[in-house]
């Protein structure tokens, strides 16, 4: 386990508590929050030493990626680690991350309250200021983007495989960080909550779908791992798998987590819908599970090997 | 969720990685005569000369000690050997137990005299095991068990049946969890584990065919059957914890993910030599492929709890549950795969394999414990009581 993590962790548990993360959501001032983040350095995890950053392996990164999404952190702080490795000379500020076509409006995750956007367009990385619609979606950070033609801000070509493949790797580890606090929860609260005179958690059905939650939570944790396990530019099968596996799982977790809290986990002052309503946007996210598993089908048919290779090998 | 926390990604070191070329040659001699259908039924597949022939190449008794006839190798040898044997559907099953289970029961909790009587034949692939668990009125509720052991002045004395024995027709031994005191109301305390020969007078064998037509289980019975004092392996009246460490090693390896892979294999062969590259195919084959790859990252990562000397009884439960949903679901789905294209041939051998999956395919949730009994492990790992 990461040195860094436990550090980290506490970082997040001190500056970005529930109460934070509702007052950003509803369009509160995100200053401090980032300001505590960029001073901590590890904004630069991934910058290599000579650039003056930490050089951390994405394998040891994982973990803390899976933290933000343990703390539901309400701004791009692994997608603006990415960007930070990617640029030479990157701006100050939170950078999210978005892979777009002409004309075509697309959601870009924490788009509200980035100040850039790294910008996969026609093959290239461009760097252009954050500016979009809201969803609508309420408590949402994202935000609706267009680009009619390529960008004028170009800053190099785009990684191998695509941002959108290093982004979907990222979002793997929020949905898995977010899964574990989220089963913590649930688990917690099956134990509390008494009706028909004991807590809900000592009924045998009720523990039956627990207990898949507890699969899938581990499940997205170890999809994440195999993304992470290369650099920033991960092969076609890593990212599909830690993808495929993590949205699949998004949807069935959040599910499962609101079944078992009943009416109040569906209320605003609860905070379980901070971590389920992000489960639901970080699947749609940089593809879906159908998505990733429409490529990997493809890569897996056009080889030769027999499935157990297939997988030993190209993971 | 602490207790799941050490199930972290890991890999197989280079050491162990390093035997896969010689135990692929071997494994694909043994496969290369048998078409798919066969070689689904892999760990149910008896052939005590291939089975032998794994003994002398040094590859059963991996995780023994030398001076008992094994190779001194750890939980991720056996991880590779296993992997390459289920992946090609080599026929593994009259070794199964003894190498998996009974070699590290002995090992662990028998005493001088046992292991050196046992292991090295365990190893030589000369001896084979059968666990002896269920019984007509114990199922799931295993600690109910019936069948009784009493002391004699010789050694013991065995009255019972057992039942759903995996591979009792052909086995030397069984090791059996018994009651030696109290009686079934007692539920974990007053059994032991014995080991029986099962060529001792009063042992009856029936098989029993199964709905596929093969006769890999059968019934059991013991009527007066003497056996002697050291017949008793561990200590008397601790046989339930035996047990459960025993299913520790029962439920995490990769045996629990492969069982539907040759047909897997035989489908995505399908697909290639048909040419279909529809989006809702290269989807089914991708969602499969992603799935087969994580859980055979979590059976790694289950493989290095063993390494490290725990007992991961929760985690191989977890991995178990999930790794037997997909093999579920994989003949269903290929089902529908393929008779949603009627305009696309299907061999018979495809079809046979399909059909023989299809139809075996509730073993998988039952065998090593149910999903349900599973899923009660997990449940009380998380904290649920």
């Amino acid at each position: 386990m990461s040195e860094f993590l436990e550090p980290f962790e506490r970082m997040l548990e001190s500056l970005s508590p529930p109460a934070t993360v509702r007052s950003i959501e509803a369009g509160g001032d995100a200053d401090a929050l980032w300001n505590g983040i960029a001073e901590s350095g590890f904004l630069d995890a991934l910058v290599p030493e000579e650039r003056g950053g930490a050089g951390l392996p994405l394998a040891e990164v994982c973990a803390l990626w899976q933290a933000l999404g343990r703390h539901a952190v309400p701004l791009p702080v692994g997608e603006t680690m990415i960007a930070r490795a990617l640029l030479a000379d990157a701006p100050d500020g939170p950078i999210a991350l978005a892979s777009a076509g002409p004309g075509a409006a697309t959601v870009v995750p924490f788009g509200r309250v980035a100040r850039h956007v790294l910008l996969e367009f026609g093959g290239r990385l461009c760097l252009v200021e954050a500016s979009g619609e809201e969803t609508g979606v309420a408590g949402s950070l994202a935000a609706r983007m267009i680009w009619d033609a390529a960008p004028a801000e170009v800053v190099g070509a785009a990684p191998a495989g695509g941002l959108r493949a290093i982004a979907a790797v990222l979002r793997a580890a929020l949905i898995a960080g977010a899964a574990d606090r989220l089963t913590a929860m649930t688990a917690a609260y099956a134990n509390e909550r008494v009706q028909f005179g004991k807590p809900i958690g000592k009924q045998q059905a009720l523990q039956q779908q627990m207990a898949l939650m507890a699969e899938d939570m581990v499940a997205c944790r170890i999809a994440a791992q195999l993304g992470c396990a290369g650099d920033l530019q991960p092969g076609l099968v890593a990212a599909a798998t830690a993808k495929s596996i993590a949205s699949t799982a998004a949807a069935r977790l959040a599910a499962t987590a609101h079944a078992v809290h009943g009416a109040i986990g569906i209320s605003e002052e609860y905070d379980l819908q901070l971590y389920t309503r992000r489960l639901h946007e970080w699947r749609l996210a940089d593809g879906s599970e159908t998505y990733w598993n429409r490529l990997l089908g493809a890569a897996r048919l056009g080889d030769a090997r027999g499935s157990v290779d297939y997988v030993r090998e190209a993971l | 969720m602490p207790v799941f926390d050490t199930l972290s990604l890991a890999s197989l070191p280079q050491a162990d990685e390093a035997i896969r070329p010689a135990i692929r040659a071997i494994a694909a001699e043994a496969a290369a005569a048998a078409g798919a259908d066969r070689r689904a039924r892999s760990w149910q597949g008896y052939d005590p000369a291939f089975s032998r022939r794994l003994g002398e190449a040094g590859f059963l008794g991996l995780t023994l000690p030398e001076r008992y006839g094994g190779h001194g190798r750890g939980p991720f040898a056996r991880f590779v050997v296993v992997e390459e044997l289920l992946g090609i559907g080599a026929p593994v099953a009259a070794h199964w137990i003894a190498d998996r289970q009974s070699a590290p029961l002995i090992l662990n909790f028998g005493n001088e005299a046992q292991r050196e009587f046992y292991l090295p034949r365990i190893a030589r692939g000369e001896i084979f095991f059968c666990i002896g668990m269920s019984e007509p009125g114990s199922g799931s509720d295993l600690a109910s068990v019936r069948t009784r052991a009493e002391r004699t002045e010789s050694g013991w004395r065995v009255n019972g049946q057992k039942i759903w024995t995996s591979g009792a027709p052909h086995c030397d031994y069984m090791i059996a969890l018994l009651r030696t005191s109290g009686s079934a109301e007692d539920r974990h305390a007053g059994l032991s584990q014995l080991i029986i020969d099962l060529k001792a007078p009063g042992v009856t064998i029936r098989p029993i065919r199964d709905l596929a037509g093969d006769e890999h289980f059968a019934e059991v019975f013991f009527e007066d059957v003497d056996l002697p004092a050291d017949a008793l392996i561990g200590n008397e009246g601790e046989g339930w914890k035996q047990v459960t460490a025993e299913l520790a090693f029962e439920r995490s390896g990769p045996e629990r993910i492969y069982s539907s892979v040759v047909l897997l294999d035989a489908w995505v062969r399908h697909l290639q030599a048909v040419g279909r590259d529809d989006p809702a195919t290269l989807a089914l084959v991708g969602d499969f492929t992603a799935r087969l790859g994580v859980l055979r990252a979590m059976s790694i990562a289950c493989t290095a709890r063993l390494a490290a000397g725990e007992s991961p009884v929760t985690e191989a439960s977890l991995v178990k549950d999930l790794g037997t949903a997909f093999e579920q679901q994989l003949p269903v789905a290929i089902g529908d795969d393929l008779a949603a294209h009627p305009d696309q041939a299907v061999d018979a051998e495809l079809y046979r394999t399909l059909l023989y999956v299809t139809h075996v395919a509730p073993s998988f949730s039952l065998r090593g414990g149910t999903r349900e009994i599973l899923r009660g492990i997990i449940a009380r790992g998380m904290g649920l009581r």
